[in-house]
């Protein structure tokens, strides 16, 4: 079982020196976790060290395939607001 | 009649100047120590005029964040914003060093390069102290500064020591966790995020043990706050204090720069930026604690060229490994240039002091007569010489009974681009005007007849009568002016305006 970095990651660095088993690596279009590597932190730290720093809501997804970061949990903006305000915008 | 000369009096490091070369001339180092206005003296982002000689700037080679602040969207890629924490291109150490020598090669007004993110530099150590070191090796005639959110930097002041780095930056916003946790969701600290009031109590922890060791160790500290309405507005005073007793050189208030579009916690959830008036105000009120910075420009973290402008396009990777670089020659140059500028600085300099006398005449006036704002255009050089549809910013002055001082700058759109380009010149106008709401004047080389009239019927007295005048003589002859004929108690309309809207 893995974690996994999926489309939306920004390519920031801020996980990759993280990880105890080197389990990260840059790659185009967006880093990614090699799941043959990834512990998930496991016998290391108590949180998975990628999912803890990473500063994008749904980047990553947890071994069940769910994001460990899930929409609004970061930034505190609520989700509906964040489509409220982009219709806003769309409309202009 | 005798004429008091007051620029020509030793001025203390704080309190009690009330002369245009303390507190208010646009040269905001006369007031520092000699030791550290030597160090800052030839910094386009820590003096006015300075910058109309000296160019900084910034490589993103810190793409990694430890923290995450209401203001910031981590998302940061885009071409064409201007604000702190926006790159386009994210660079390596190397390519960010030969992007520097590239730069300094052809712009010889370069003297400094700051390493401000997009992420923290910080948070970034081996690609931060990577580039310093490589240029401290290559680049030796060039100043580097880093600026970083503090959270690790009680753990990085040793590493920033053997760098030859002379001015650090922390962005402190608080000193209470409770206003913190308004700020900043969360750290990353010790291996956890860390959410709420606990994580911005370690960051204010972190903040204030690095400014303290940074001070005992001699580097220079400046602190940035960002001014957020409602959250820590009134606060800032305290953190002025707080970061003054700890040692820090100079304080610089800047407006919070929300809008919907960056995708920000603020700029969605409506959270409004300052008004000019406000920011302007509480400057005033820490400036009675601190040295004040009072025209930061809020560069993007891959500025380069003269504050203000953005000359990066003319430096993206694959032009700069197609140039060819004789460094030794290009340092050579540079040197000749600075040795230039920082004379033509000090003439300046000697030449404003010669502005008090003028401004002595206007001590007759009544102490109780208000001050008054002014906007004026100006390409540099300490003289009104801009016309004003060519201004791009206007630097705002407050002329009182008892001196002129330089308030800070307001960026405006280019009103006349010239050609066929001013089928829309009347909304653009109008913006203009809206942004210099509260100035009572507009002093400019030259004003066209249509601005002219909309800016009298918005009550801002155009003035092109002190074309190429030292800027604070000009101010003091039209507030003399202004009280002669009898200033209005009130002013009509005060400044509502939030910055950037």
């Amino acid at each position: 079982m893995a974690y996994r970095i999926i489309e939306t990651c920004v390519n920031c660095w801020a996980c990759e020196p993280l990880c105890p088993s080197d389990a990260i690596y840059e790659a185009r279009p967006h880093f990614l976790i090699d799941a043959r590597k990834c512990t998930e932190c496991e016998g290391d730290y108590a949180d998975p060290q990628c999912a803890s720093i990473c500063p994008i809501e749904g980047a990553i997804l947890n071994p069940l395939d769910e994001m460990a970061n899930p929409p609004g949990s970061l930034t505190g903006i609520p989700p509906e607001k964040v489509e409220k305000v982009m219709a806003v915008i769309q409309a202009r | 009649m005798e004429l008091k000369v007051l620029g020509q009096e030793p001025v203390q490091s704080e309190g009690g100047c009330s002369s245009s070369g303390c507190g208010g001339s646009s040269d905001q180092l006369s007031h520092l120590p000699e030791s550290i206005r030597k160090k800052v003296q030839d910094h386009p982002c820590y003096s006015e005029e300075a910058h109309h000689h000296f160019a900084r700037m910034h490589v993103a080679v810190a793409p990694a964040c430890n923290i995450q602040c209401h203001y910031c969207n981590r998302k940061y890629d885009c071409a064409n914003e201007s604000r702190p924490g926006v790159v386009s291109e994210l660079l390596t150490p190397d390519q960010a060093v030969k992007k520097v020598m590239a730069v300094a090669a052809n712009i010889p007004q370069m003297t400094v390069l700051g390493i401000a993110g997009p992420g923290d530099p910080l948070a970034n150590p081996e690609r931060t102290f990577e580039t310093f070191q490589q240029l401290t090796e290559k680049a030796p005639d060039i100043k580097l500064c880093v600026s970083t959110n503090g959270l690790s930097l009680p753990e990085q002041v040793d590493e920033l020591c053997k760098h030859n780095i002379d001015h650090v930056t922390i962005t402190i916003n608080c000193v209470d966790p409770e206003i913190g946790a308004r700020i900043y969701p969360w750290i990353f600290w010790n291996n956890r995020r860390i959410k709420g009031r606990k994580g911005a109590r370690i960051l204010i922890e972190q903040q204030q043990k690095g400014l303290e060791m940074l001070t005992e160790r001699g580097i220079l500290v400046k602190v940035n706050s960002v001014m957020i309405p409602g959250v820590n507005d009134e606060h800032l005073e305290e953190v002025s204090k707080v970061v003054k007793s700890k040692g820090a050189f100079l304080h610089n208030v800047m407006p919070l720069i929300a809008e919907a579009e960056h995708g920000t916690f603020y700029g969605v959830m409506g959270q409004r930026g300052p008004t000019h008036d406000e920011l302007q105000q509480l400057q005033d009120k820490c400036a009675g604690d601190m040295n004040m910075m009072r025209h930061c420009r809020q560069c993007r973290a891959d500025a380069v060229g003269m504050l203000g402008e953005d000359r990066g396009d003319e430096f993206t990777m694959d032009k700069v490994e197609d140039m060819h670089i004789d460094y030794e020659a290009a340092m050579e140059k540079r040197a000749e240039y600075q040795t230039a500028a920082l004379a033509s600085l000090e003439a300046q300099r000697n030449n404003t002091g010669e502005s008090f006398v003028a401004l002595s005449s206007i001590s007759k006036a009544k102490k109780e007569t208000r001050p008054v704002l002014m906007a004026v255009a100006t390409s540099g050089g300490g003289v009104i010489n801009q016309h004003f549809g060519h201004a791009r910013e206007f630097l705002i002055y407050e002329a009182s009974p008892t001196d002129v001082r330089f308030i800070g700058h307001r960026k405006v759109e280019l009103y006349c681009a010239g050609g066929d380009t001013c089928g829309d010149g009347e909304s653009v106008l109008q913006k203009t005007i809206r942004t210099l709401e509260g100035c009572e004047a507009v002093l400019c080389s030259k004003i066209g007849y249509e601005p002219w009239e909309q800016l009298e019927e918005a009550g801002i007295e155009p003035n092109g009568e002190h074309a190429m005048e030292p800027i604070e003589e000009a101010v003091a002859a039209v507030y003399a002016e202004m009280v002669e004929k009898g200033l209005p108690d009130q002013i009509e309309d005060r400044a509502t305006v939030q910055i950037g809207a």
